[in-house]
């Protein structure tokens, strides 16, 4: 346990000691900023109209602006961060040689895989804390339902993660951070479509993509409904990431 | 101690180690010595558990390898060929980050980077960024992440490589003060460092275990035959032939003709001077003797001939 928070304290200090983790945070604040400001202002505008109407007609602000937020927004904006999250996982200490380092201590394999893991989660729970402080904004101003809220966060938090185990997977295939990125890009989107074809054909085999599919599950949280078997999907992607991230590193040790 | 019994690594149809057995004695400093490509590095990174053997055993301080690798682990220190430093990190954060994954208790940290670090030469670069570092300071560090949990073990690849005159003595002078205290093995291709440093050597090439033994008892035991250098003008086929035929001649090679000049190296018998018998054959013979001298063998020649006459025999 201690070595696997050596080795993520390792981690959170490099990102930081980097551009990537400001940059990440900076282009994430960015983007949920501007959506939250979009979603908001529309709502404003709406129950305006509504009230110059005459009849007004129940807003929900969870319906208007937390879920088009989470499940339209921002699991786009993590297809295009979380493999800049994971890119320098492990693709770094091949090139730099340091793989060598923490092979030869003391560690077993998993301790260095959850060890990164968990350092690439704190990243990523530092953009969590920023889109929840925007959502917190909301209370001060009107009178969302919390509890939806709450499932929301919990299907963000897994969501993330598990593109984050699939990410570091493929970080352990090159030495070269660039195409870390790009590969997990092009796999996040090829899960992401899965998810668009499964919603046009009604078929038994479109049934199954969308079982599979990444937003479908997150779907439910959205609409602030915890159900087991999205939360055993999304801890089942979790724990194949690692398992093939540990399988590619003892193939790494074969080879020269 | 380490115990290397019938290790054979392949990678497919390479084989970059085949049936080498070695032990080094608890305490003892052993020279790994080998041309590039020989399977030092290889040999190194199976000892030290990056890389698991195709076939036998390697066993640190009792634990093998494969069976027990956090034990063995955690008895090791091991600088690779290039020190393997995040460049992003200060000295001090380093050293305590490998301090920690190997094992050192949290109240003996801070002492024992400062400790490695004096000991190491980097103790007044604790707050640069190691990227900043010259190469000799971070082979330094290298070395300090290698001794910082104490371990019984050092295995070194190349530990001067790239190092300047000074900080190689330096380096060689630690070295030997770790010896006693540590086993060491270190692979190298610089001979001197060798006879400087260790008190055995294993000489590898090809992938096999070429020679085992003490520098001294090695340059004894392959400088069997005498060998003397003649250079003579004259016509270089008529001159060997001639110095061929001299008593007590096993063996004459042409080294080098240089504008009529043949250099040859003539190898005779163990204890048998034939310096005489080869100057009176070239000169009754009106050719020009230039240069007749006793050359020893050095580790170099040894080296050399264990290592390339292995090659033409593979060939």
């Amino acid at each position: 346990m201690r070595n696997i928070l050596s080795v993520a304290g390792k981690e959170l200090r490099q990102y930081f000691h980097s551009p990537i983790a400001y940059l990440v945070i900076t282009i994430y604040a960015v983007l949920c900023g501007y959506f939250f400001y979009a979603l908001t202002g529309t709502f404003v505008m709406e129950s305006f109209r509504m009230q110059m109407g005459g009849g007004a007609m129940p807003m929900s602000l969870n319906d208007m602006v937390v879920r088009p937020l989470f499940a339209g927004i921002l699991t786009v904006v993590l297809l295009l961060l979380a493999p800049l999250i994971t890119m320098r996982l492990f693709a770094e200490e091949k090139r730099t040689g340091t793989i060598e380092l923490l092979l030869t201590s003391p560690l077993t394999d998993l301790q260095i895989i959850l060890g990164k893991f968990f350092g690439a989660l704190g990243l990523y729970l530092a953009l969590a804390l920023l889109t929840f402080l925007y959502v917190g904004l909301l209370f001060l101003y009107g009178n969302p339902d919390l509890k939806p809220i709450l499932a929301n966060a919990l299907g963000f938090v897994l969501f993330g993660a598990a593109l984050l185990s699939l990410g570091m997977w493929v970080s352990t295939f090159t030495r070269n951070q660039i195409i870390a990125a790009v590969v997990s890009f092009a796999l996040f989107l090829m899960l992401f479509v899965l998810d668009w074809i499964s919603s046009l054909s009604s078929t038994a085999a479109g049934r199954v993509l969308s079982y599979l599919s990444l937003t479908t599950h997150f779907d439910s949280f959205t609409k602030g409904v915890i159900d087991s078997s999205d939360l055993v999907y999304f801890l089942s992607i979790i724990v194949l990431g690692i398992f093939l991230t540990a399988r590619s590193v003892e193939a790494l040790k074969g080879r020269p | 101690m380490i115990e290397v019994e019938h290790l054979t690594k392949r990678y497919g149809p390479t084989h970059a180690v085949t049936d080498v057995s070695f032990r080094v004695e608890t305490g003892e400093v052993l020279g790994f010595l080998g041309p590039n490509g020989a399977g030092k590095t290889t040999t190194m990174r199976v000892i030290t558990g990056y890389l698991p053997p195709t076939e036998g055993t390697v066993r640190v301080s009792g634990f093998d390898v494969t069976e027990q690798p956090i034990e063995a682990k955690r008895r090791t220190g091991y600088l690779p060929e290039s020190p393997p430093v995040y460049p992003d990190m200060t000295v001090a954060e380093y050293l305590s980050f490998a301090g920690r994954i190997k094992g050192v208790a949290r109240r003996d940290l801070k002492k024992r980077v400062g400790e490695v670090s004096e000991k190491c030469a980097v103790a007044d670069v604790q707050r640069r960024q190691i990227g900043r570092l010259s190469k000799g300071y971070r082979q330094r560090v290298g070395l300090a992440q290698a001794l910082i949990h104490n371990p019984e073990v050092l295995v070194l690849d190349e530990p001067t490589a790239g190092l300047d005159p000074k900080q190689i003595i330096e380096t060689r002078e630690l070295i030997r003060n770790l010896a006693g205290q540590h086993t060491v093995v270190l692979s190298t291709h610089i001979l001197p460092e060798v006879s400087k440093t260790c008190e055995r050597v294993v000489v590898i090439s090809g992938g096999k275990v070429v020679a085992v033994g003490k520098p001294d008892e090695l340059t004894r035991r392959l400088q069997g035959f005498g060998t003397v250098l003649l250079t003579a003008e004259g016509p270089a086929d008529q001159i060997k032939e001639r110095i061929e035929r001299v008593g007590g001649v096993n063996l004459v090679e042409q080294r080098e003709i240089l504008e009529g000049r043949a250099t040859f190296e003539v190898h005779a018998g163990k204890d048998q001077d034939v310096r005489a018998e080869l100057a009176r054959a070239v000169v009754e013979s009106q050719w020009k003797l230039l240069e007749l001298r006793a050359s020893g063998m050095s580790l170099e020649d040894i080296f050399l001939k264990l290592t390339t006459e292995d090659l033409t025999e593979q060939n």
